[in-house]
């Protein structure tokens, strides 16, 4: 029941967003974050464990209840509070923007970014503002144009490549294994690749086997590739511009049914790490890590599970490659019991990396079996409720994390 | 390199440019009078109007073409025998027979115009400015190589230059030279970029993909197909419904040029360069051949007789590039035929002395294994589970 009351709240873009929430003018920057672009003395964040506990879930619980807010409430509480409310699609497309505006080798080409605004929205308004040179229309054409935005890296533009879901970039493998992966390498450091690949993938709303792909467990063995998966439109903006400065390739993973998230970000300009994970409720008994739209779950189960007594940390990884192991471990060498939760597949899938990672870095400090609860090795099936027992349900989660305290 | 093979050839004083063509034995290299020379077939157009047969060139320029040659041809035999010897290892592609493709597209662009090319790169690494000993020493994987010996045969690069590689999948190189032409569009430069391929790669939909997208925007690229008529062991006729390369664009226009005829080349080149500049991609076909197989696991004799082979080389059809210099350059009284002996001679000696220097290279170092994975730098560092906490701060 709870799942089925989480699918319907996370609810994918299919409606139209009104205009007076798209404050493309006001999203711009205020004028604070506008002069520390400009002077470059902006501040970057590191995901603390200082977070009170119960601030962090009533974060989290709030986002899950209150998914689709009311204008009402947003309006009034707009003056109080610091910071901006907005949507998580939103906040992507902040970063962008900010990024674009700071630097001009930033450019976007993708299908559909452009007049169009893009499928999920991120890039609407961009190309007004920055013309159709900087915000390209492609054709369908993923090999050749995801390879044009990795010729173009190479001679030091910074391209944002968007795939319109994931999935199809696997047409384009070819070029991010050996064009953007290794091309650092084999020409021995001359050149460098500041490429951005991002697009949304994972289990929608029965969108079908082929659009409901996690290439994160495809790419994930390339090496000089970074993977990051960004969760809540905090986080969203802050590894967007990350990985935008970073001199590496980047794959920003975003998922289809989180674009509607809403938060209060800071005005200020912040940016995230790209190799941290954000401690999203500390605890004692379980270490819980997850990423993307299963923290939402582990947070509904979390629900749960502190009604029983138990006490979970939940991390959400963010960095899929490489994995921040100083947050996990940290973590293992204080609750003695690792549970993943992934939306991957359990074979070859983000979690069994990881649980080879634990096992060869914190055997030590393991009290139990590390438990991973994954995408069922299924192509995504279109019927509703087979949809649901594809990907991992907070009941589960609840169950697992008894088992694992036993 | 071949400047100072030209100094040391050149036997008369720097010449006067009032100085008449006739009553002088031979030219001095550094003369910079204009020949008007021929080229061997004419150019075949589609949709477009083929440029002129006759090829404006100097004496210095036909010496050029032929030590640069002579040196790229020096060193692909090289290779064979160091192949052969075990020291360098996987696959090498060797370019012999297409040096004039290489020759005449750098004799018609400067280094600020990109190219980028397949696996076959050897020796158009060294047309951009590259090195011998970069060369054998990243063939043999030693520190001196020009990827510092993790690249390989496939992988030779020069940034400076804008060489752009070296790349092992078939096709693959050419969405990223468009990706290349992309950029110098975004950055105003003025310049293009040469992505070649070759008939077998002519077949790849990436390149119809890159293709139209650079016919939509307008990019300044040039698709060169070096075709030698084999794919790897498949014949042309074989691999490809149309072996018309150079009409394959269908909306983007192509010029067939004979790619062993390096004046041909050029003039071809200079004529894309102009055309991309102002309208956008054109193809050019360049009807090559080589006289090695495909790669030096291929004996390049099961799929075509050794007959074929002379015949194009030298017996019937005598399209050898470095030959048809030659030809030239003593039709023309640039210099004696020893003094092109000699050049070749100096060729050589350079080629052993290369070797000889990149064989006292070391390999890499075991900790080269893991650098240059990622660059360091904002967001970059990538440690175990021991890392010291990380605080990155903006540039």
């Amino acid at each position: 029941m709870a799942s089925l009351q989480m699918a319907a709240l996370l609810s994918a873009p299919s409606t139209p967003v009104p205009s007076d929430r798209v404050r493309l003018g006001a999203l711009r920057l205020s004028a604070s974050s506008s002069s520390t672009a400009r002077n470059g003395g902006a501040l970057v964040v590191r995901s603390e464990a200082k977070v009170s506990g119960g601030g962090a879930s009533a974060r989290g619980l709030s986002l899950i209840t209150h998914a689709v807010a009311e204008k009402a409430a947003a309006a009034s509480s707009a003056d109080s509070k610091p910071g901006h409310e907005l949507l998580l699609f939103e906040a992507l497309r902040e970063g962008l923007d900010e990024e674009m505006e700071r630097d001009p080798t930033v450019c976007v080409m993708g299908e559909d970014v452009g007049h169009y605004g893009g499928s999920y929205k991120v890039t609407k308004g961009l190309a007004t503002k920055y013309g159709d040179l900087r915000v390209l229309d492609t054709p369908i054409a993923e090999n050749s144009f995801t390879g044009m935005g990795i010729g173009s890296a190479m001679t030091g533009l910074r391209p944002v490549v968007e795939g319109m879901n994931m999935g199809f970039l696997l047409l384009a493998y070819n070029q991010i294994s050996n064009n953007c992966g290794m091309l650092h390498y084999t020409s021995g450091g001359q050149f460098k690749i500041p490429i951005v690949i991002r697009g949304p993938g994972g289990v929608g709303r029965q969108l079908g086997a082929e659009h409901s792909q996690r290439l994160e467990s495809y790419f994930q063995s390339i090496p000089g590739l970074q993977m990051v998966a960004c969760s809540t439109p905090y986080n969203a903006k802050g590894l967007m511009k990350a990985a935008i400065r970073s001199e590496n390739p980047v794959v920003l993973f975003e998922h289809v049914l989180l674009y509607n998230l809403k938060e209060r970000i800071p005005d200020e300009e912040y940016v995230l790490s790209l190799e941290e994970a954000e401690m999203v409720r500390p605890g004692e008994h379980v270490t819980i890590l997850t990423y993307s739209r299963m923290r939402y779950h582990v947070m509904q189960a979390a629900k749960t599970l502190v009604n029983k007594g138990y006490d979970p940390e939940v991390i959400d990884i963010r960095s899929l490659k490489p994995f921040d192991l100083y947050t996990i471990g940290n973590s293992i060498k204080k609750t003695h019991r690792v549970l993943i939760v992934e939306e991957c597949m359990r074979t070859g899938g983000i979690g069994a990396s990881l649980r080879s990672a634990i096992i060869d870095n914190f055997w030590d400090y393991l009290d139990a079996p590390i438990l991973c609860l994954s995408s069922q090795d299924v192509p995504t099936p279109y019927a509703g409720t087979l949809e649901n027992w594809t990907v991992v349900q907070p009941e589960q989660i609840v169950a697992a994390v008894e088992q694992l305290c036993k | 390199m071949a400047a100072a093979l030209l100094r040391r050839a050149s036997t008369s004083p720097s010449a006067s440019l009032l100085r008449p063509l006739s009553g002088r034995l031979f030219s001095s290299s550094s003369d910079e009078s204009v020949l008007s020379i021929e080229t061997s077939v004419p150019f075949t157009g589609h949709k477009i109007e083929p440029p002129s047969r006759m090829v404006d060139t100097t004496p210095k320029e036909l010496l050029s073409f032929f030590s640069d040659m002579a040196l790229m041809r020096r060193m692909e035999i090289a290779a064979d025998s160091l192949y052969k010897a075990k020291l360098i290892r996987g696959f090498c592609h060797l370019y012999d027979g297409q040096e004039a493709v290489a020759v005449g597209m750098e004799a018609a662009i400067t280094k600020a115009d990109g190219i980028i090319t397949a696996y076959r790169d050897h020796c158009t690494f060294l047309g951009r400015g590259g090195n011998l000993v970069q060369a054998f020493s990243e063939l043999m994987g030693r520190q001196a190589g020009c990827s510092n010996g993790k690249g390989g045969s496939m992988h030779f690069y020069k940034k400076d230059a804008s060489f752009y590689g070296g790349h092992g999948i078939v096709g693959a190189q050419v969405p990223l030279g468009c990706g290349v032409a992309f950029a110098q569009k975004y950055n105003k430069e003025g310049a293009v970029t040469f992505a070649l391929y070759g008939d077998g790669a002519a077949n790849q939909g990436q390149l119809f993909e890159a293709l139209n997208i650079s016919a939509l925007w307008d990019l300044p690229a040039i698709l060169v197909c070096e075709n030698n008529h084999y794919g790897m062991g498949t014949a042309e006729w074989r691999a490809a419904k149309s072996p018309a390369y150079y009409k394959r664009g269908d909306y983007v226009p192509g010029l067939k040029v004979d790619g062993m005829d390096a004046l041909a080349v050029k003039q071809a080149c200079k004529f894309a360069k102009e055309y991309a500049l102002a309208n956008g991609p054109i193809i050019l076909e360049m009807d090559t051949y080589r006289y090695h197989g495909h790669s030096m696991s291929d004996p390049g004799s099961t799929y075509r007789t050794r007959d074929e082979i002379s015949g194009v080389r030298q017996v019937s059809q005598e399209r050898d590039p470095i030959e048809r210099v030659r030809k030239l350059i003593l039709a023309h009284d640039i210099a004696p035929a020893s003094e092109l002996k000699d050049i070749e001679k100096e060729v050589r000696k350079q080629v052993d002395d290369a070797i000889a220097q990149a064989k006292e290279s070391p390999m890499p170092d075991a900790s080269e294994l893991f650098t240059n994975v990622y660059v360091k730098g904002y967001g970059a560092e990538s440690f175990g589970a021991d890392r010291k906490e990380i605080r990155a701060t903006l540039p």
